[in-house]
């Protein structure tokens, strides 16, 4: 069993819906980006998204592109996040990570010793944004080497390919909850939980929501239905700007606190 | 080559060229563009499609389009003729009108009232303006906020055209930015939008669809090869950005193995300065923009800011096709520097009366090499894809002169 079902386990055992942030990695600060990360889970993050930087984020919104653009202006790439998941795992052994981002970083590192060094660093899952099911035989050394690759569902997806991803599913699916760009703001949560009822009818595996919830009130709507929650924009906006690790800390719980309570709430 | 390729079997089915090509988008995309693919294989076999394009291609764009002997241009290199496929008389000025009237009917037939576009040297705007403008349709263009400096009367030739034209701020600000916001527009507006890309790159069906809709272009050059000199040219140049009017001259002749193809790049200040746009000569495969190419990056994987005369060659990768021909070695890739593209663009409007686009500058620049070291009966064709008066202010100014 990966971490991440074990995670989503024990969620469903103890009642509780997920809390998934993302960071992009290198910002606010490469310095505490440990800090950061060890921050998330203090503040109640059952799972962490990790955004690896690239040059043409094609589906991000404004935020989390400009949060790109300042960790690649830092020279931080796919070496050096690994790096911090080699120095995270020091401490925390059980909190899964999944790692965000684009194919072309991948491809380029060699996805054969991409990953070996992701598992031996302690990732235990990849959400590449441009990698469709449709592609994704390139990533076949990754799941030799044990890393679950999480498939993105979206409101446009047909039920003949629903069905399929479905089926192809491992950790947990993600579920985009709008056309759009990550960071823009237009849920309807009934239709949201229309389309991940759809999904529950077809998979076992975990079903965790994202795009456009900022907040304890739309975490908390959509908590309703989903095994977790994925916020991403919103946090990296709050963040950014923080450079000393007391106030990455301090502002990672003011964010997360009152979201974790929210969803925590019978 | 060793054994026999059909170039006109790809790409196969899931869009791919060999090892190139592809879907890599975001899921929300791959429902519209499974309904792309789906309506566009359609309509390319639908005789009524055909027949309006045909009709378009004739009495609004002006085609056929003449190949036309540069004497003077040729006298002066000394070795071969030189031919000119005049794309640049095209409604427009260049050969980005082919794809455009093409994709604008195709949406205009699935029933989308919006199409949004990206450019670069403004030329696709222009060109996705225009058709707009003739169908009725509302235009949204993405383009970098560093190229709308560089192209200004691209820019207000769009608005006219009743075009909204939106600056791109964010990465390098160029070519590459604006497609990226443009699919973000897509995903955003999937219901009601059609996006018209301009080159062919981006994911499946797109470098299908724009490679069939400008290999008009070689079609007719290759009939008027026949009718005119009883024979195909010995060899074929064109200017290589994403490749669209070097693939639309080229499709028509890749199984001719005897004719000689040759693509000019941006080589911006010298490939060996780091500062140029030569994704297949200097670059490695990579993904970007929805499909696997040879790319400009870093070891990161990041993609590389390009540097270019022309805008419509800044551009850090290369349609898949071509990166397909280049490892099959039916297409050399070469790099022809700024000074070279501007020293033809002088020496063609000396010799010819031509102000040729910068762009095509670089396929003038590479004919002239290839015809210098040829005999005097053999034949260059070169596509002269667009018209350089976008470009008079940037020339201007890059020689100190006021205008």
């Amino acid at each position: 069993m990966s971490r991440i079902d074990r995670r989503f386990a024990a969620l469903k055992m103890a009642g509780r819906t997920g809390l998934i942030p993302f960071v992009t990695a290198g910002d606010p600060s490469p310095e505490h980006m440990v800090v950061l990360m060890h921050a998330l889970v203090d503040a109640g993050a059952d799972i962490i998204e990790l955004g690896v930087p690239f040059s043409d984020p094609m589906a991000d919104g404004p935020v989390i592109q400009h949060a790109s653009e300042r960790a690649i202006a830092k020279g931080i790439g796919l070496a050096q996040v690994l790096a911090w998941v080699t120095a995270f795992r020091e401490r925390d052994t059980d909190t899964p990570i999944v790692l965000m981002g684009y194919l072309n970083p991948v491809e380029i590192h060699g996805y054969v010793r991409f990953a070996s060094e992701a598992a031996k660093a302690g990732v235990d899952g990849v959400l590449l944004v441009d990698c469709p099911l449709e592609e994704a035989a390139v990533l076949q050394p990754l799941r030799d080497a044990g890393l679950q690759q999480i498939l993105l569902a979206a409101p446009t997806t047909a039920p003949a390919r629903m069905a399929q991803l479905c089926g192809s599913a491992e950790g947990f699916l993600y579920y985009v909850s709008f056309a759009g760009i990550t960071g823009a703001a237009q849920l309807n949560t009934a239709d949201i939980a229309a389309r991940v009822a759809e999904i529950r009818r077809q998979s076992k595996a975990p079903v965790a929501v994202g795009f456009g919830i900022r907040d304890a009130t739309s975490a908390r709507a959509i908590a309703e239905f989903a095994d977790a929650v994925v916020i991403g924009s919103a946090l990296v906006d709050r963040l950014d700007g923080a450079t000393s690790a007391e106030d990455i800390t301090a502002r990672t719980h003011a964010f997360l606190a009152p979201i974790r309570a929210a969803l925590d709430v019978h | 080559m060793n054994k026999i390729v059909d170039f006109n079997a790809y790409p196969d089915a899931q869009g791919r060229f060999g090892n190139y090509g592809g879907s890599y988008v975001a899921e929300t995309l791959m429902a519209p563009l499974a309904e792309l693919t789906e309506a566009y294989l359609r309509l390319r076999e639908d005789p009524e499609f055909i027949a309006e394009l045909d009709h378009d291609l004739k009495h609004y764009v002006g085609r056929p389009s003449p190949i036309y002997h540069a004497e003077r241009l040729s006298k002066h290199v000394g070795g071969a003729r030189i031919l000119l496929k005049r794309e640049d008389l095209n409604h427009t000025g260049a050969h980005k009108i082919n794809n455009t009237v093409g994709q604008a009917l195709v949406a205009k037939r699935m029933g989308k009232p919006r199409i949004i576009a990206e450019t670069g040297a403004g030329q696709h705007g222009v060109a996705s303006a225009t058709v707009a403008a003739r169908l009725g349709l509302k235009c949204v263009v993405y383009m970098g906020a560093v190229d709308i400096e560089r192209q200004k009367i691209n820019v207000y030739r769009m608005k006219l055209l009743g075009a909204d034209v939106v600056p791109v701020t964010s990465g390098s600000k160029t070519l590459k930015d604006a497609l990226n916001e443009a699919m973000r527009d897509w995903v955003t507006n999937v219901a009601d939008t059609f996006y018209i890309i301009g080159t062919v790159a981006g994911p499946h069906p797109y470098p299908l669809m724009v490679r069939d809709f400008n290999a008009i272009v070689g079609r007719e050059a290759r009939a008027q090869m026949l009718e005119q000199y009883g024979r195909l040219p010995d060899v074929l140049t064109a200017c290589v950005g994403g490749g669209s009017n070097a693939i639309g001259l080229f499709h028509a002749f890749l199984n001719d193995a005897d004719v000689r193809i040759v693509g000019a790049e941006a080589a911006g200040e010298g490939i060996a300065t780091g500062h140029h746009a030569a994704s297949l000569a200097a670059g490695r495969p990579g993904v970007l923009h929805g499909n696997r190419t040879y790319v400009l990056c870093d070891d990161n994987g990041q993609i590389t800011e390009t540097h270019s005369v022309s805008a419509g060659l800044d551009y850090p990768g290369v349609g898949p096709e071509h990166a397909f021909l280049k490892d099959a070695n039916r297409a050399e890739y070469v790099g022809v520097t700024d000074d070279e593209a501007l020293k033809a663009f002088h020496l063609l409007a000396r010799t010819e009366g031509i102000l040729a686009a910068l762009e095509s500058s670089h396929a003038v620049a590479q004919a002239m090499k290839l015809a210098r070291d040829m005999p005097k009966d053999g034949i260059v064709l070169c596509n002269l894809s667009g018209r350089g008066d976008k470009d008079v202010h940037t020339i201007a100014a890059r020689e100190g002169v006021d205008v």
